[in-house]
């Protein structure tokens, strides 16, 4: 145990995902001997990105207005949503530049061992974005993982009454992995070769 | 197959053991407790990448130490290949095969292929289900090693659809005990669909773990007949059944892969309500039984202690002929044998009807706490075992 902020200091960073004690000790550490304006500098963007970002109010992604960037530009096709868990994926299929639709981010994936079931994700959200019919095609573009594919199976099940395209993408994506690690070009070759899936 | 050798750093007792084997037979012999089984459970665990004695890694690596590293030389028909494993307790496991790193320690599985046979065998016959499904499973990925993600994709969705029959048996019984409220209505809705949801991933990855299992078991039966016939003179019949926790007893499975997995839609959609009420999976094959029957009794709780001996190595003898007939397909030579203390428990007719069995094959590894135990027919190299170290004697 190290005395008071310090202490403070570690146990915050030891929340971080992917950080363990050990780590947080090494970061505390380093921020104590780093230049004060760097030091500065991250804390500022810190406080900034808590003020200034927020979740789209309609697909859920990063946006620094009400509305994000790919919401607001109107080029976008509105006619093919693009369901992903996280605003990271959007960013891995924006890399792709194949794609021109919408998306929608839930905000993860079912995981019963996690306690994540449809209510903790934004599939209400996705349902009112869906019940004016002017999306025709919905492509299922969660993780390649068991709990990816069974959030795209619970999805292509609840939205089978309102008769539109469903698609996943194509196999060939690294099998048990996140989204976010495929490559551009595998990733754009999964979009293009996206197959129907029948509930 | 032949394991040329096998190098040993901070692996349970041995701080640094080397060890360089032949062909044929050699005889390991050391008082209690002086690593023999150790030895044989680090070439098991680079077969299979698990111990046949803990679940955990951190007993494999030595008190005090951080990692364990297992090397071993094996010698594929006139090849060899250097296989290595660095065990780190809770933490990844790496795998290195002739010095180039793998992307998943997994793909180690198939390259050593060995049969082990142990004190511990006796449970394959009179123990719980549990240990006949891991028999029948660890031949499965000896056999195809693909079929160890198969197996591990349902131990994973067994576990999510269990967390949600926990979840929403919980909730269903807090509803009815009285507990009204927004949550129990909610799972009442909400959850229900999404168990839809896990029974079909459940039953898709359990029909294919499922129609292999059943295929292995039709592949076992002559010879698991004809290996007991051997191992007890002619003393029975030994037969195998696989009973699905999906079906009635008598009735046949179906055949193919989709009505395996329609059997277990149906019958997830029959067990619900006692799933909900207990939280648990009650239906796939976790919760079958490979039934095993010596003439017209079962086995387990029937047969004396040495006819459940007779039908323990009769197993593991005829997972043996398995996988040779196997190799003789694919070229990679015959298993390796492992057998670890196992001629201390059998009379004298069951020894030497073992040893006669298993001494032509392409290497042997006997361990013993006593010389006399080792029967005249198992000759070859000798070495001795004490306090962390190996010896060759002869
Ligand atoms: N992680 C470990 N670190 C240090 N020593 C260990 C570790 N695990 C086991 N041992 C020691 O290894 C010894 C057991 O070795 P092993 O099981 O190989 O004995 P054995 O020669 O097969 O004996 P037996 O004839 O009784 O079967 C025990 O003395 C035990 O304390
Ligand atoms: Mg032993
Ligand atoms: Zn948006």
């Amino acid at each position: 145990m190290y005395e008071g902020v310090v202490q403070d200091l570690i146990d915050e960073l030891g929340r971080l995902p992917g950080v363990g004690p050990k780590g947080a000790q090494r970061i505390a550490f380093y921020l104590l001997a780093a230049d004060p304006t760097d030091v500065r500098r991250l804390a500022d963007v810190l406080v900034l990105v808590k003020d200034k970002v927020r979740f789209c109010a309609t697909c859920g992604n990063v946006a620094e207005e009400e509305h994000c960037r790919i919401c607001r530009d109107p080029r976008r096709d509105p006619a093919v949503l693009c369901v992903v868990e996280e605003p990271k994926d959007v960013v891995a299929i924006e890399r792709t530049r194949e794609y021109r639709g919408r998306y929608h981010v839930l905000g993860g994936a079912i995981s019963p061992i996690d306690g994540i079931g449809p209510d903790d994700l934004r599939v209400r959200e996705l349902m009112t974005r869906l019940a004016d019919g002017a999306v025709r095609e919905l492509i299922l573009a969660t993780d390649p993982n068991l709990e990816g594919e069974a959030t795209a199976t619970y999805l292509a099940r609840l939205v089978k009454p309102m008769g539109l395209r469903v698609t996943r993408l194509a196999s060939g994506l690294p099998v048990g992995g996140d989204l976010e690690y495929a490559d551009e070009v595998t990733l754009g070759r999964a979009f293009e070769g996206r197959r129907l899936l029948d509930a | 197959m032949k394991l040329a050798r096998l190098s040993l750093t901070d692996f349970r007792s041995y701080a640094h053991v080397e060890l360089a084997l032949d062909s044929g037979v050699s005889v390991l012999v050391g008082p209690n407790g002086q690593g023999k089984t150790n030895l044989v459970e680090a070439i098991w665990y680079v077969a299979t990448l698990s111990s046949h004695r803990v679940a955990t890694e951190a007993p494999l690596i030595r008190t005090g130490a951080s990692r364990a590293v297992v090397r071993t030389v094996v010698d594929r028909e006139g090849r060899d290949m250097l296989v290595e494993l660095e065990l780190v307790p809770g933490g990844s496991n790496r795998a290195r095969v002739n010095r180039a790193p793998l992307p998943r320690p997994r793909e180690v599985l198939g390259l050593l292929r060995t049969v082990l046979f142990a004190p511990e065998d006796i449970a394959l016959v009179k123990g719980d289900p549990a240990e006949r499904r891991r028999f029948l499973d660890e031949l499965l990925v000896a056999r195809a090693p693909r079929l160890a993600g198969v197996r591990s994709d349902y131990d994973r969705v067994l576990r999510q659809r269990s967390a949600l029959l926990r979840s929403a048996g919980s909730l269903a019984r807090g509803a009815r005990g009285g507990q009204r409220g927004r949550t129990s209505g909610g799972a009442e809705r909400g959850e229900l669909p999404t168990l839809d949801v896990w029974d079909a991933h459940l039953a898709r990855a359990g029909a294919e773990l499922l129609a292999a299992r059943l295929e292995l078991v039709e592949a076992l039966r002559p010879l698991v007949a004809k290996a007991y016939d051997a191992v007890s003179a002619g003393a029975g019949d030994a037969r195998l059944d696989y009973r699905s926790s999906a079906a009635a007893a008598a009735q046949p499975l179906p055949g193919d892969r989709a009505g395996l997995t329609q059997l277990l839609l149906n019958a997830m959609e029959a067990a619900r309500p006692a799933e909900l009420e207990r939280g648990v999976s009650l239906v796939g094959p976790h919760r079958d039984e490979l039934v095993l029957s010596l003439g017209t009794l079962p086995a387990r709780g029937y047969a004396s202690h040495g006819e459940a001996w007779s039908f323990a190595l009769a197993l593991r003898l005829a997972a043996y002929d398995l996988l040779s007939a196997d190799d003789s397909t694919s070229a990679a030579g015959t298993p390796v044998l492992l057998l670890d203390d196992v001629f201390a428990e059998l009379d004298t007719g069951r020894r030497e009807r073992l040893a006669t069995l298993v001494a032509p094959a392409e290497q042997v590894l006997v361990t013993a706490a006593v010389a006399a135990d080792v029967p005249e027919q198992l000759r070859g190299a000798r070495y001795a075992v004490a306090a962390g170290s190996v010896r060759r004697t002869g």
